[in-house]
């Protein structure tokens, strides 16, 4: 099953040269689909069938006696999820993300400008790494940094004191959680963003100012529109990942800054209830298809 | 004319406030790892490596790091072998179900991590398949596999099919061209490909923690001990370490494919078009 001699059944057909059209076409088909089933079995057995089993678990019960599941199909789950203290769980993880969403926005969008439109190309590439770095340095240490920041005699505390100002004691509130989300994502919205101003043609930038357009009139009519795509794309990341993320509130968050994903860990880890776990894990589902759908109308995935 | 370039200072000073904003924290947890007060507190009075040795020492933590070694080089040599499978089968076809493979191949990475966590550990207790190394390895397997992909693809799809037709009319057998040709051509992408997966598992928790059940991965092993808060100096010195670590890998796999291994990174989290 390795790859090369996937290769190598494809090209016998392909170089045979002997056999007729019809037999190469059949045989590259074949040697196609001898490729591709590995990896399709591979996620159609473990990932995809998980999905449907998780879809399904959330309409079983756990029997409230033996703590047994109990498969028998019952809308339970999500009538709990509509009350309680649910639904306002859902409302301060999506208004998070989209706060976390806009301010990872505002703050990589001149960042990504320079690096594509100002930066020399020497510049670019260093700026390029600056980015990679922190993308790949450790999840977990990016966000436990923020402690030793954010903490009473943490170093903003210190810093901020030196400057003789009022300590902000942002330590374990969801202010806190507000910065490490937009910490964290971060190089995840500069990416896409450069990516799609980078792709805008120099021409079109000089023609808007030879037709006596304003730099502020080109940015908001000329750029603003082409870097759209980019945009959206950096904050489905954003987005996504806010919305399933159940370590930071967990560390850096304080009282009532429970999120989807500690809903999900605490029924599932914590309470062994499988099925409202679930059931919970349908709700960032629901909203991220929606969110693809609005994205892609906006032209996003290209720039993926 | 001034405006302009007060604009450009602007930007610049920008740029430096983001630059600032993105190393500030990561400098400030290697700093603490020399500290050998149990508080953190600043300024730091006394610098020590000490914490480094208590980490060296303990043997929780390095079981967890061999666990971690263990299923990271588990989990990338499937995905190796799965994602270029799959980078092959999609460059060549020519059918209408490509772009869904190359979704499907994404969707572990664009939905919520947890989903995925949620989705395998209900798997594995309706199957009643008790969690392990292997249940480790594959959760990991399933959202390294995209970063092999990636790279794999973005090769192929830069690589001219003429060279391969040059060497079939030049009387090369099929397994000669796969061994000089194409092999040569994509090996930097395969060894950036596995790099890259290898730091994505071995940094893995959202996964990890549906997946793992009792054991600890080094990430798992950090996360409960920030929680526990009994540790903290010596999480420091862990975490210090596996950013240095983690380090290694990504500056080789950049080395090799250059703005490839960027735009498979922003796959960190998905890129399936170019």
């Amino acid at each position: 099953m390795d790859p090369a001699h996937g290769v190598s059944t494809l090209e016998d057909t392909k170089s045979g040269g002997t056999g007729s059209l019809r037999s190469s076409a059949l045989g590259q088909r074949w040697g196609t689909a001898f490729l591709l089933t590995p990896p399709l079995l591979w996620f159609f057995v473990l990932y995809v069938s998980s999905l449907v089993l998780m879809l399904i678990t959330a309409f079983w019960s756990l029997n409230g006696f033996t703590g047994n599941v109990t498969h028998q199909l019952t809308g339970a789950n999500f009538h709990q999820i509509a009350s309680g203290s649910y639904p306002a769980i859902i409302e301060r993880t999506v208004v998070l993300a989209a706060l976390v969403t806009v301010t990872d926005a505002i703050v990589a969008f001149p960042f990504a400008y320079v690096m594509a439109r100002v930066a020399t190309q020497r510049a670019q590439r260093l700026l390029l790494v600056a980015v990679l770095l922190p993308l790949w340095a450790s999840y977990l240490a990016k966000i436990y940094a923020w402690i030793s920041i954010l903490e009473r005699g943490g170093a903003l505390n210190w810093t901020f004191q030196h400057l003789g100002l009022p300590s902000p004691n942002l330590g374990f509130t969801n202010g806190a959680m507000w910065l490490t989300f937009t910490y964290i994502w971060l190089p995840y919205m500069i990416v896409p963003l450069f990516g799609a101003l980078e792709r805008i043609p120099g021409s079109l930038l000089d023609a808007s100012s030879d037709l006596g357009a304003s730099s502020w009139w080109t940015l908001r009519h000329v750029v603003l529109p082409l870097a759209l795509p980019g945009l959206v794309a950096g904050s489905i990341f954003t987005f996504s990942l806010t919305l399933g993320d159940y370590v930071t509130p967990l560390i850096v968050g304080g009282a009532n800054s429970t999120l989807i994903g500690n809903a999900i860990y605490q029924n599932l880890l914590d309470g062994g209830n499988l099925p409202l776990a679930a059931a919970l894990s349908t709700v960032p589902i629901a909203i991220m298809v929606a969110y693809l759908l609005v994205a892609k109308r906006f032209g996003a995935f290209e720039s993926l | 004319m001034k405006r302009r370039l007060l604009a450009r200072g602007g930007l610049w000073l920008w740029v430096w406030a983001v630059l600032a904003f993105l190393f500030g924290p990561i400098i400030t947890i290697v700093v603490f790892s020399f500290d050998r007060s149990n508080i953190e507190t600043l300024p730091i009075r006394n610098w020590t490596l000490s914490w480094y040795q208590v980490a060296w020492h303990d043997e929780q933590v390095r079981q967890a790091f061999v666990l971690s070694i263990k299923a990271a080089c588990a989990a990338t040599v499937l995905a190796l072998i799965l994602g270029s499978l799959a980078a092959f089968g999609v460059h060549r076809a020519r059918f209408f179900g490509r772009d869904t493979v190359s979704l499907l191949l994404v969707l572990p990475i664009a939905l919520p991590g947890i989903i995925t966590g949620v989705a395998l550990n209900s798997t594995f207790a309706w199957a009643g398949i008790a969690l392990s190394i292997w249940t480790i390895i594959i959760g990991h397997t399933t959202f390294c596999i995209v970063v092999v992909y990636n790279n794999v693809i973005a090769r192929l799809r830069r690589t001219s099919a003429t060279l391969f037709e040059a060497s079939a009319d030049l009387g090369a057998s099929t397994s000669q061209t796969f061994r000089f040709v194409t092999l040569p051509l994509i090996a930097t992408a395969l060894v950036s490909g596995g790099l890259l997966a290898f730091a994505l598992s071995f940094d893995e928790v959202i996964v990890t923690t549906f997946t793992a059940g009792a054991q600890n991965t080094l990430p798992i092993w950090i996360f409960g001990a920030i929680r526990l808060g009994q540790q903290l100096p010596e999480v420091n010195v862990v975490v210090t370490a596996v950013v240095v670590l983690m380090l290694i890998p990504i500056i080789i796999a950049a080395r090799l494919t250059g703005r490839d291994t960027f735009s498979a990174s922003s796959t960190r989290v998905p890129t399936n078009q170019s």
